[in-house]
């Protein structure tokens, strides 16, 4: 198994609050991962770890086998790690484009630029048609695809997502789901997918792991996580 | 009305300075949350890196002339820029993740420090500062000077290109994505760093320019000219809504007008009283500024 990225032993702590205890996963490359848990378990830590924008207590986060532990979050973009935070934190005073030019401002070639653009608007035409509106006046679902799609503008390899589905309606999660994987599949990107909506979550990936109160718990294909009983107790609804 | 115009000229000529000084404020607020208080001694700095250039430089340049002026008032811009990055570097910086009175004690420690710096190393008295020679220009019963119409012209050049700098290039986008949220720029690949450097550049070379403005519109420069100015264009910057850069430029024009108003009114003694008075009016009114939008403080 080919693995694009690899946590070693992860520890987070906020003051006296240990958020992960030593937490070890790994991604392999092109898949689609998935992280589960409740409210709490450590998710958003988990992926606040990974970009550098939450310092690390011990452990190592390596990317195709070269360390990248304590590396500050633009130079992880540079590396090919984009990261679609909790609560989007789409630029609201920024129109839909200036936002998605703020995705490529690492990007130098203009022609790539343009060629990823298109790629975007093509995945979600609605950001093409709200181009010139602010960022701050689009509706949640709109604000999510605006998220997606600026991350996507670093042309990364890993795009890490913290719960796209939060505060939309379930039709239009559905959608964004599909998108997801049709990133994945067209370009190649690695995922890792943060979830409440574990159904859904365990659907479109491969693997998934199951984190509760900073530790990983369970880890297994995702079709067999669904089976098991425990996580159908705990996150399925029964 | 002649009287009327006069006034307004004199009031537009001021708050085009003060506009100049608060656009720093309101750009460094914009992108640290922070009042640097030091801001209003770049200006003073301004002011004397312009009358030293034009000594030590002056007879390299065509003496009196606008190439010369310029030449020296860029070279103190970009001076002045650079100490505004130094000073960000060296004493702010290391305090970023602290609580923010740290960082405001801090400035205003940094404040006092050019202040007293300045009366060592420039002397206490003031000096005369002398860029360009002056001429009277009249239009009608209107009498024009020649540097009032230097700091109209300047100061309209210095916000256009400002305003091309912030709403067009990269960088500039790029601030106004930092003063938004430092996160989530970092997770563009913005180096937050570099781009509170570069704020701090631009509003210092913009209080330099005002600073040279300043000096050439009034008999004398000393190491404590700042003060009063600075002081009025945090109030502008407040005015137009902390944080917004057209309520600053905004907020200075409307400052320099009320003062020069009142300072032609048989109420001329109060002036900046009045002027200020005027200001806490407007902002039971409009809390959050003139341009300003209420937003919830982020945490
Ligand atoms: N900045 C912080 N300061 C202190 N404690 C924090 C901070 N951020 C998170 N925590 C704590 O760390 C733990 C993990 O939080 P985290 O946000 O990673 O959970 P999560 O799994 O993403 O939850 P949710 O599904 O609700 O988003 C929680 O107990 C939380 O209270
Ligand atoms: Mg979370």
């Amino acid at each position: 198994m080919n693995t694009l990225l690899e946590v070693q032993g992860l520890s987070v702590r906020y003051g006296v609050i240990t958020a992960l205890q030593s937490i070890s996963f790994s991604i392999p490359k092109g898949a689609i991962v998935t992280l589960i848990g409740s409210n709490g378990a450590g998710k958003t830590t988990t992926l606040r770890a990974i970009s550098g924008l939450q310092k690390s207590a011990g452990g190592e986060i390596r990317l195709e086998g070269t360390s990248i532990t304590g590396l500050k979050p633009h130079e992880l973009v540079r590396r090919g790690i984009a990261h679609v935070p909790e609560g989007r934190m789409v630029f609201a005073n920024l129109t839909v484009q200036e936002n998605l030019w703020m995705g490529a401002y690492l990007q130098r070639d203009r022609q790539a630029i343009r060629t990823t653009l298109d790629f975007v608007y093509a995945t979600f035409p609605r950001l093409q048609e709200r181009e010139k509106q602010l960022a701050g006046t689009l509706s949640g679902g709109e604000q999510q695809m605006l998220a997606i799609g600026r991350a996507l503008m670093s042309r990364p390899r890993f795009l890490m997502l913290d719960e796209p589905s939060l505060g939309i309606a379930p039709i239009l999660v559905k959608t964004i789901f599909a998108k997801i994987v049709e990133i994945n599949r067209q370009q190649g990107i690695t995922v890792l997918l943060v979830e409440q909506n574990a159904n859904l979550a365990l659907e479109v990936s491969s693997y998934g792991y199951v984190l509760e109160t900073g530790r990983i718990i369970l880890a297994n294909e995702s079709g067999k996580l669904r089976q098991d009983p425990q996580v159908r107790a705990a996150y399925l609804g029964g | 009305m002649s009287e009327f115009l006069q006034q307004f000229l004199n009031g537009l000529a001021l708050g085009a300075i003060y506009a100049l000084i608060a656009l720093g404020y309101t750009m460094v607020y914009g992108v640290l949350r922070f009042i640097n208080f030091a801001h209003s001694d770049i200006f003073m700095v301004g002011a004397f890196a312009a009358y030293y250039f034009s000594n030590w430089f002056g007879r390299f340049l065509p003496p009196s002339s606008v190439l010369g002026a310029t030449i020296i008032t860029l070279a103190s811009m970009a001076a002045c820029a650079l100490l505004g990055v130094v000073i960000e570097k060296l004493a702010y910086r290391p305090l970023r993740d602290r609580s923010k009175l740290n960082v405001l004690i801090t400035a205003i420690g940094v404040s006092l420090f050019l202040e007293y710096a300045g009366q060592l190393w420039f002397g206490a008295d003031p000096k005369t500062f002398r860029l360009l020679p002056s001429q009277n220009v009249h239009v009608g019963d209107l009498v024009l000077n020649s540097n009032q119409l230097i700091v109209f012209g300047m100061t309209l050049i210095l916000l256009l290109a400002l305003r091309f700098i912030v709403m067009h290039t990269r960088i500039g986008t790029a601030m106004r994505a930092v003063s938004f949220n430092h996160q989530a720029a970092a997770l563009m690949g913005i180096n937050i760093d570099s781009i509170i450097s570069f704020t701090f550049a631009l509003g210092s070379a913009l209080a330099a320019a005002g600073g040279i403005l300043y000096a050439m519109n009034y008999p004398a420069i000393d190491p404590l000219m700042g003060v009063l100015p600075g002081l009025k264009a945090f109030v502008a910057a407040v005015l137009g809504g902390i944080g917004n850069i057209p309520g600053a430029a905004l907020g200075g024009v409307l400052l320099g007008l009320v003062e020069s108003f009142v300072r032609g009114s048989r109420f001329s003694t109060y002036a900046d009283a009045i002027a200020f008075a005027i200001l806490i009016l407007i902002l039971l009114f409009r809390p959050a500024g003139i341009l300003g939008k209420r937003v919830v403080e982020k945490v």
